[in-house]
């Protein structure tokens, strides 16, 4: 691929990443027996963390042509394997409950769990890309693994929300690719053309030399495109049906995870344009979207009756806010963008865990008929608890420092702006809150059988949360700070 | 390049536009489906004209996937999907065919409008094919988006598809434009045998207002 | 002296040529019906013999009713006289612009619509309101089609816009051909053919154009009937002349190369009369809700030649 000298730990490290959940994909396909297919696939996404761990070792590889690891990148990956591996520790125990109720089949597992590693290849692939097609490929392949899974369930409603969800997503890769072919048009005249014109290290050296408005209708192009994915409103209505209709591993999967992938490639080339002083500036634009997802969502959050369907909603809120940190720019408020980022994945993902299992208990996913969790079922009860707490942005837990750090960065720069910030934040803690106390605490409803449930990763990932809020360590606080100042 | 070489790209190009026009004025499943194929064939000798004065060889493959496979086997495929499923055959549209070509010709105008402006410094043949292909994305968009049997939605994507195809080989030298068409045409194989693998026949049927109303999703 | 002789004998030859087109084209269509059909010269004899016979006229006819067809016969004989059909350097090709066909065009279109109107039937009011709908969509297709000839040509006097096509300056043009099948489409729906109208239906449910001049009888229909031919000569001359201009003669050319002029304009109108006779045979009438989504196509056609235009010139 590239003669270069490499570091031999972190390239196989770099492979391994990806090697390990292509070659259990393919095993996982053939492999008959449920209980050893779910064991298996926490055994890769377990394998595939370790070795994203390696990749934290302060050497890394040479970029190549088509792969590369950098302080924006790595942190992701890691993310990325955790929860994947906290997510199959759950999906375990979860699918095996699908199965005794026949809610699904022994062969659409297999096939679940095949498509599990790859939609893990796909989004390892994405986020370690130096290539940007090949980012493109990458996050088209998630989003078509994602998309068959919502619909495996096979009800009326799951097929439906599945073909929404691609309807929309190919309006996404299309503008996708499009604005990729844009990029590549802008760089070839001064780059020649090939493979290198396309290599994001080599483009970010030479992008003040591209032609700015081909730049800029390239971004815009990619906003839209990739923003799809995002959940950014008003290409957001996929989100909630397929959050709703799918297995619950998968939204857990979706929100903690594909989102975050679809803005670590819109963040790549607001890099790019942030090197190129003509180009127009991807603030104001990212601005107005973020917000108005932020304020659309909180709005409609309270309405929602279907419980998944109320925290699809505060993903897109979530997303919303992220966008609007990274439009506002400048270090603290990339800086927050980035944390933001890291601890909505790990909250947002913990809820899943617990409604999940919530679902499964109580039969329903109707936010009336559950009621009384506490008394109930009391770990998995103040586990939604404490994880709604934490998405609402209550201190100590770390999303309140990271919304805390852009409502503070976005004061300091544009004052006006905060009042529909603060007024969506609050609409939103106020809504979750409500819907909290009215699901958890009260007379209880509906089955109280004892849930089967797996609690580590539910509370793992609380803690996560919680031990950042109070505590970040130097490492992470640098690496962060180093790649806001390169988000301009 | 000589102007000849420029007018015969030029007329590909914009035949391709005309097409996208034809799909969105049939009324009918099979006449979508003939007019699909013809789409897929001007593109192939689009991109077989851009092999030719680019000296790009690996182009002609693309030439190849577009005829065989989306002017060929897609239709066919489909035609026979239907025919096996009994879906509905005429096509239902959200907001009416006139309406629809008003509304592709403002798209149309706006992408020309748009990408000239922007790729003032570009290469002329690029510039061209970027332009004319951003309207056939936009038009195969519109048709994804106004339709509501899920075969026509298909169709439209596979136009965008097609689009895409012609704006990658517009940029001379791009890479991946064999791996991106494989890839796409992968990808629409694999939709067309999950429709048929799944059976989900009611999704193809005529709508039933009554039955959508029961998951209108955001009610809920 | 020369000049106007040769304009008067466009002038004659346009008016005695029409008829037989008409019946050319009936006989085609006959003849790809495997019937005999009509002899070719019949439309001479229907107009012979309802010149001879009496008006029957409405009592509630006013005036406009029994002006409208002289208005309507003088509209369509200026505008066929003005087409170059053998020859490009006419006296008055001065003012053969493209936009005064159009415009000479409309007028006949609205004192028919108005004469449709005038006796108060219910089937003249169809047929008037199914014609204005028609021509809502197909003016702005014509326009459209003019404007990107003049964009072409850079003139909208169709003996410039012949000389323009036969010079090799336009290249393969991708808008000329769509601009070629507006027109056509165009023609179709002015001159009442099928797939828009059935020229030979009395059927409450098809008629439009027929359904305007069912009251005319006698002498006023025989002038009508002579104006929907020479309507009809003049559009596929219009055709010919901008595509097919071959065999146009240029100024101060002997009688010779007029004869051979109008000898390859006949040919010209016996092609275009078998093709549009093989296309009738061919199609089926549509339903006329949907024929203004044909005729908005014409009107597409019409625009993304210009859009096609400006992306081909402006690069």
């Amino acid at each position: 691929m590239n003669a270069i000298s490499f570091d031999l730990d972190a390239l196989d490290a770099l492979s391994a990443i990806l090697v390990i959940p292509a070659v259990s994909a393919a095993v996982l396909a053939l492999l008959p027996r449920y209980r050893l297919g779910a064991r298996l696939n926490v055994l890769a996404a377990l394998l595939t963390f370790v070795a994203s761990l390696l990749l934290l070792s302060p050497d890394r590889p040479e970029p190549g042509r088509y792969l590369f690891v950098d302080d924006l990148n790595v942190v992701f990956i890691v993310l990325t394997t955790f929860i994947g591996f906290t997510t199959s520790v759950f999906s375990a125990t979860y699918i095996a409950h699908e199965l005794e109720i026949g809610r699904l089949t022994p062969q659409y597992l297999r096939f679940y769990h095949s498509m599990y590693q790859v939609l893990m290849f796909a989004m390892n692939l994405a986020l370690s890309a130096n290539n940007i097609g090949l980012m493109w490929v990458a996050i088209e392949l998630a989003t078509l693994t994602t998309i068959l899974m919502v619909g495996i369930y096979r009800t009326h409603e799951a097929v439906e929300a599945a073909w929404k969800y691609f309807i929309l997503a190919s309006v996404g890769i299309a503008l996708a690719l499009f604005g990729t072919i844009l990029i590549y048009l802008a760089a070839q005249p001064v780059m020649g053309g090939g493979v290198d014109a396309m290599v994001w290290t080599l483009l970010i050296e030479r992008v003040a030399r591209f032609d700015p408005a081909l730049l800029d209708a390239a971004f815009i192009f990619l906003l839209l495109g990739y923003g799809t994915k995002v959940g950014l409103a008003p290409l957001h209505a996929w989100l909630p049906d397929a959050h709703a209709e799918g297995p619950t591993p998968i939204s857990a999967v979706l929100s903690g995870l594909l989102l975050n992938v679809a803005l670590y490639a819109v963040l790549r080339f607001k890099m790019l344009l942030a090197a190129n002083v003509k180009a127009i500036a991807p603030g104001p634009l990212m601005v107005t979207m973020g917000l108005a997802s932020l304020l659309f969502a909180a709005f409609m959050l309270y309405r929602r009756r279907d419980i998944k369907r109320m925290f699809a909603y505060s993903s897109i809120e979530h997303m919303g806010i992220i966008t609007f940190a990274f439009g506002m720019g400048g270090p603290l408020a990339n800086f927050a963008g980035l944390l933001h980022m890291t601890m909505h994945s790990l909250t947002k993902s913990a809820i899943f865990y617990s409604v999940g299992h919530i679902a499964q208990i109580k039969g329903t996913q109707k936010i009336a008929e559950i009621r009384g969790l506490t008394e109930t079922h009391p770990v998995l009860g103040w586990g939604l608890v404490l994880g709604v707490f934490a998405i609402a942005g209550m201190p100590p837990f770390g999303i309140f420092m990271s919304e805390f750090l852009v409502v503070s960065s976005t004061f300091a720069r544009e004052p006006l702006l905060t009042i529909p910030l603060v007024v969506g934040l609050l609409v939103a803690f106020g809504a979750l809150l409500l819907r909290l106390n009215s699901v958890a605490f009260g007379d209880p409803l509906g089955s109280t059988q004892p849930a089967q449930a797996s609690y580590v990763p539910l509370y793992a990932h609380l803690a996560l949360v919680l031990g950042a809020g109070l505590y970040l360590p130097p490492l992470l606080v640098a690496w962060f700070q180093h790649v806001a100042r390169q988000l301009g | 390049m000589s102007l000849l070489d420029f007018d015969i790209a030029h007329l590909f190009a914009g035949g391709l536009v005309l097409v996208s026009f034809m799909m969105i004025y049939q009324d009918r499943l099979y006449a979508l489906l003939n007019v699909f194929a013809l789409h897929s064939i001007v593109l192939a000798f689009s991109v077989g004209w851009q092999a030719y004065i680019q000296d790009a060889p690996h182009l002609y493959i693309t030439t190849a996937i577009a005829i065989v496979f989306k002017g060929i086997i897609i239709p066919v495929a489909l035609h026979r999907i239907i025919q096996r499923l009994g879906i509905h055959r005429e096509i239902e549209t959200v907001i009416g065919i006139g309406p629809t070509m008003v509304l592709g010709i403002g798209f149309v105008a706006l992408s020309l409008a748009v990408m000239l402006r922007v790729t003032a410094e570009a290469d002329r043949l690029a510039r061209e094919d970027v332009a004319l292909a951003l309207s056939v994305v936009l038009l195969g968009l519109l048709m994804m988006v106004t339709r509501r049997n899920a075969v026509s939605q298909v169709v439209g994507f596979m136009s965008t598809e097609n689009g895409l195809i012609l704006a990658a080989t517009g940029a001379k030298g791009m890479p991946f434009v064999v791996e991106i068409s494989v890839a796409f045409s992968v990808l629409v194989a694999f939709v067309v045998i999950g429709i048929f693998l799944f059976r989900i026949r009611e999704r193809f049927d005529t709508v039933d207002v009554q039955a959508l109303d029961r998951f209108r999703g955001t009610q809920e | 002296m020369h000049d106007l002789a040769v304009q008067g004998g466009q002038l004659l030859l346009v008016l005695l040529m029409a008829p037989l087109l008409t019946g050319f084209v009936r006989k085609v269509k006959a003849r790809l019906l495997r019937r005999q059909g009509a002899s070719i010269i019949q439309p001479y004899r229907d107009l012979a013999r309802l010149l001879q016979k009496d008006v029957v006229l409405a009592d509630n006819a006013s005036w406009l009713f029994r002006l409208a067809p002289y208005l309507i016969f003088a509209a369509t004989w200026v505008a066929a006289a003005l087409v170059p059909t053998f020859a490009t350097s006419l006296l008055f090709n001065w003012t053969a612009d493209l936009i005064a066909i159009a415009a000479l065009l409309g007028s006949v279109r609205f004192f028919l619509a108005l004469a449709g109107l005038d006796v108060g039937t219910s089937f003249g009011g169809i047929g008037s309101s199914r014609e204005m709908m028609i021509a809502s969509l197909a003016e702005p297709a014509i326009l459209m089609i003019v404007f990107t000839l003049a964009l072409v040509a850079k003139s909208t006097q169709l003996s410039t816009i012949s000389d323009v096509m036969l010079s090799a300056h336009v290249g393969l043009r991708i808008s000329l051909g769509l601009v070629l099948v507006g027109l056509i489409i165009v023609a179709i729906a002015e001159n009442a053919r099928i797939p828009v109208d059935n020229p030979a239906t009395h059927l409450e449910l098809t008629m439009v154009h027929e359904a305007m001049i069912l009251e005319y009888s006698g002498r006023h229909l025989a002038v009508i009937e002579l104006a929907a031919s020479l309507k009809l000569l003049l559009y596929v001359s219009l055709i010919a002349c901008i595509f097919v201009p071959w065999g146009l003669v240029g100024a101060g050319a002997g009688l010779g190369a007029y004869l051979l002029g109008s000898a390859a304009w006949v040919v010209k109108l016996a092609v275009g009369g078998a093709l549009l006779a093989l296309f009738e045979t061919l199609t089926a009438k549509m339903r006329v809700f949907r024929v203004p989504v044909f005729l908005g196509a014409a009107l597409m056609l019409g625009l993304l030649g210009t859009l096609l235009l400006f992306v081909s010139r402006g690069l």
